[in-house]
Order: structure tokens, then C-alpha cells, then sequence
């Protein structure tokens, strides 16, 4: 680490507010007094690093990392893209987690009780690194979407969860992916909680040149977490 | 220029992914920091989550990173295996519960070159958090360190006491407590860094 490298801000008029009384759970669970600004320090400028020894051989692969006797049901999915800072260069090597529901909208999760089938073949987790330019690529299954409680007849509109480090502690970033087109986007409390600016970041495209004939179609979903910049650390 | 992802709740179903040993899926991280060669004081690290209703949050995920004893963060190139990770994951219980078992970290440089107080940086997250929360935990023990901390200068004093765990010495070892209140009249101090 350079000594007199810091990362940008958050940016927080993309982000969604703390508190968002659609989304029900923030009511009583976003903090509401202001959050404390602080310089980085070594402590925000450095991030727990993962290499090769993390994945395993089939762990981007969630149609084979917990197949047991076939196949998952569902329609095969590739989501790719790139994790790049905002000034448009590679996150390289960095970890990227995912989850989501099966095809039939089921998380194996223990507290799902969604009236819907679990697959014995399908798990729902994955992890990968990003490689040299910042290039990730998974293969998985379409998830369903799913009823929850949060208000009548809510629906979760299709998504995936993903988990980024990038390389430092302040860069972290916890989001979700969706599908383009899908009607239920303009119904979600939780994708309706990010400024209307700023949702199309959230939206897989689809590819061709992702689509692999006869076997799986593409989405394209690009990821920018936030960016180093040389300033002194006065500064902030 | 590309412009930041915004974030999203890590929402209630994390758990087979993030903390996934009980799924049989092995996960990259651990509540337990240490093995029986880590240097330094061992300590356990409990506490729960709490909402503003003062309930227990049974599904929020907390990670912590921390320098080892000695005041270094394992900073190496990627794909270097090292003993000390100095990263964790606890997901809490129904009861809002979590611990770690961990070293107590040494002092690292602050903004100004002088040392920080120990201290271990946290990241909170929850169904009903949109975005994640970034707060430390400090030590009371440590009277002089925190109180020529640079970090802590800068929460309003009437504050501070939501960021220092409280130390007890159980005959296994000792314990900090630091309890997370995501809201109300004891909101823990979040940062934004």
C-alpha cells in the first residue's frame, strides 16, 4: 500500500438511504443519528486477502458445485462481467461471493419456508476471484422470484446476491443483481430504495456474446466499487 | 466514468453462502480468528445485535479485521497463505447473539503517523440494512490509548462509550463485551469512512 493512497467516498447519493419505511425492516433496524466521518487509515486501507487456496475447482460453476445425482432444474444462466474502480480500471484478484434462490424461488436457507420445492442438486452459493482485468464469470441458474412478508402480496422480483472486498476494508460492498425487463422491479421496496438515477446499475444486460450455443444464455453485470485515489491523507 | 454500485441489503438468507459450514459448503472465514500457535493474548469477543425496538436481530452478519498482537495487518499479496487472517464472520443467533475467539490486536499508525488506540474494525449487516455499517470496537482497558485516540477524538464524547467493550476475566480467559445497538437511545456510533 502506498502510504498517501486513499479511496473516494461513498457515494451516497447512489446509495439507498439508511432508513426506507417501504422496505418495513429499516424501520427499526437503520440507524438514525448521523454516521461519523473518519479519515482512512491503515486500518480502512488494507482488506483480508484470498487467493486460489479460497475456490474451489467447481465453486463458480452452481450447476456442479453441489450436484449429487443430475442436474438442477432451472434454466442455465452465465452472469459475467467486470469489477472495476471508478475511474474505470480493473479490480484484479479480488473475491467476489454469491447466492440466490433455486429456479422455483427457494433458498436452502433454514428459515425459508416459501411453499416451494427445494433441488437436491442445487445449493445457491458461489465465490470466484476476479482475474488480471478484473473479469469474473459464473454459471448458474436462473433464480425464481419469491413471496416475503414485508407488505399484501409482495414479491421479490429475481435476483443475486453479491458480496465484494476489492482491496481495501472501505471498498466492501454487499448489492444485489437483477434481470432486465422483469415487471416485479417496479413493486420492490428494497430495488425502489436506490435513488431512480442510479437502479440501471443494478440490472444485468443481456448478451449474445455471452450466450454459449444450444447450452446457456449470458447477462452481463459489471460491479464498480470505489476507487484509490493519490491525495495526501490530510487531505480528508 | 463508471459510477459506484449501489449497495443492497445482504438480506435474511446470507447464511449457506457467507457462514456456511452447517450447509456442508465450506466458507472463507470463520468466528475463530486463532489456532494454538497465534501469538498474543487470546481473548473472546461477545456481544449481540440490537434493533431500535431493543429486539434481538437474528440474522445480522458481522465481520471484523483487525492487525495481529504486534500491530501488523496480514497485507500480503494475494494467494500467500499466512496463519493470522485477521478477518472473521459471525452471523448472529436468535437471541442476536455472536462471539469471536480472537488475539487482542496491537496499536497500528494513525492519519497523524502516532499509534491508534487498539481497536477492531467492524461491518455490520442485516435483512432491513440497506447498506452496511462500519463501526470499531475499542478496549476499556486501554484508558491512555483511547484517550489520545485520533479516531475516537472525533466521536462526539457522549458517544464514545457505545465503541469500548467492556472487559471481564473469566477463569478461561477474558472476555470483551460489546453489544450493538443499530438504533434508539444508545445507537452504536457507524462511520463514515
Amino acid at each position: 500500500m502506498k502510504p498517501n493512497l486513499v479511496y473516494g467516498a461513498r457515494d451516497w447519493s447512489s446509495h439507498p438511504p439508511l432508513v426506507f419505511p417501504a422496505y418495513r425492516s429499516t424501520t427499526t433496524r437503520g440507524p438514525k443519528k448521523p454516521l461519523v466521518p473518519i479519515p482512512q487509515t491503515l486500518t480502512e486501507l488494507t482488506a483480508p486477502v484470498y487467493g486460489h487456496d479460497a475456490i474451489g475447482p467447481l465453486d463458480s460453476d452452481l450447476t456442479r458445485n453441489a450436484a449429487k445425482n443430475g442436474e438442477p432444474l432451472g434454466e442455465r444462466i452465465i452472469v459475467a462481467g467486470r469489477v472495476l474502480d471508478e475511474a474505470g480500471r480493473p479490480v484484479p484478484h479480488t473475491l467476489i461471493e454469491i447466492w440466490q434462490a433455486n429456479a422455483a424461488g427457494r433458498y436452502i436457507h433454514r428459515r425459508d419456508q416459501h411453499h416451494a420445492p427445494l433441488d437436491p442438486n442445487f445449493h445457491g452459493a458461489g465465490r470466484c476471484l476476479t482475474d488480471a482485468e478484473g473479469r469474473y464469470r459464473f454459471v448458474t441458474i436462473r433464480p425464481g422470484p419469491y413471496p416475503w412478508q414485508n407488505h399484501d402480496n409482495a414479491w421479490r422480483p429475481s435476483h443475486i446476491h453479491f458480496s465484494l472486498f476489492g482491496h481495501a476494508f472501505c471498498t466492501r460492498l454487499v448489492t444485489q443483481m437483477y434481470f432486465p425487463g422483469d415487471p416485479l422491479l417496479a413493486h420492490d421496496p428494497i430495488f425502489q430504495s436506490v435513488p431512480a438515477f442510479a437502479r440501471d446499475r443494478l440490472i444485468s444486460r443481456f448478451s449474445l456474446e455471452l450466450t454459449e450455443p444450444g447450452w446457456a444464455t449470458g447477462y452481463a453485470f459489471d460491479i464498480v466499487l470505489r476507487g484509490p485515489r493519490e491525495t495526501p491523507m490530510e487531505n480528508r | 466514468m463508471p459510477a459506484q454500485t449501489p449497495s443492497q441489503t445482504v438480506g435474511p438468507y446470507f447464511a449457506y453462502a457467507l457462514t456456511p459450514e452447517p450447509y456442508g459448503y465450506p466458507g472463507i472465514a470463520s468466528n475463530r480468528l486463532v489456532d494454538i500457535g497465534t501469538p498474543g493474548e487470546r481473548i473472546l469477543l461477545r456481544g449481540r445485535v440490537l434493533d431500535g425496538a431493543g429486539e434481538p436481530v437474528e440474522d445480522a452478519l458481522l465481520e471484523i479485521w483487525q492487525a495481529d498482537a504486534s500491530g501488523r495487518y496480514p497485507t500480503e499479496a494475494p494467494g500467500e497463505a499466512r496463519g493470522f487472517r485477521g478477518f472473521g464472520r459471525c452471523g448472529t443467533d436468535a437471541e442476536g447473539r455472536f462471539s469471536f475467539e480472537t488475539v487482542k490486536p496491537g496499536r497500528v499508525p494513525g492519519p497523524d503517523g502516532k499509534l491508534q488506540a487498539p481497536h477492531i474494525a467492524v461491518i455490520v449487516t442485516a435483512r432491513g440494512l440497506l447498506n452496511h455499517l462500519v463501526t470499531r470496537i475499542y478496549f476499556a482497558d486501554e484508558v491512555a490509548a483511547n484517550a489520545s485516540d485520533p479516531i475516537l477524538a472525533l466521536v462526539p464524547e457522549d458517544r464514545r462509550a457505545t465503541l469500548i467493550a467492556r472487559r471481564e476475566d473469566h477463569p478461561g480467559g477474558p472476555v470483551y463485551r460489546f453489544d450493538i445497538h443499530l438504533q434508539g437511545e444508545q445507537e452504536t456510533v457507524f462511520f463514515d469512512v
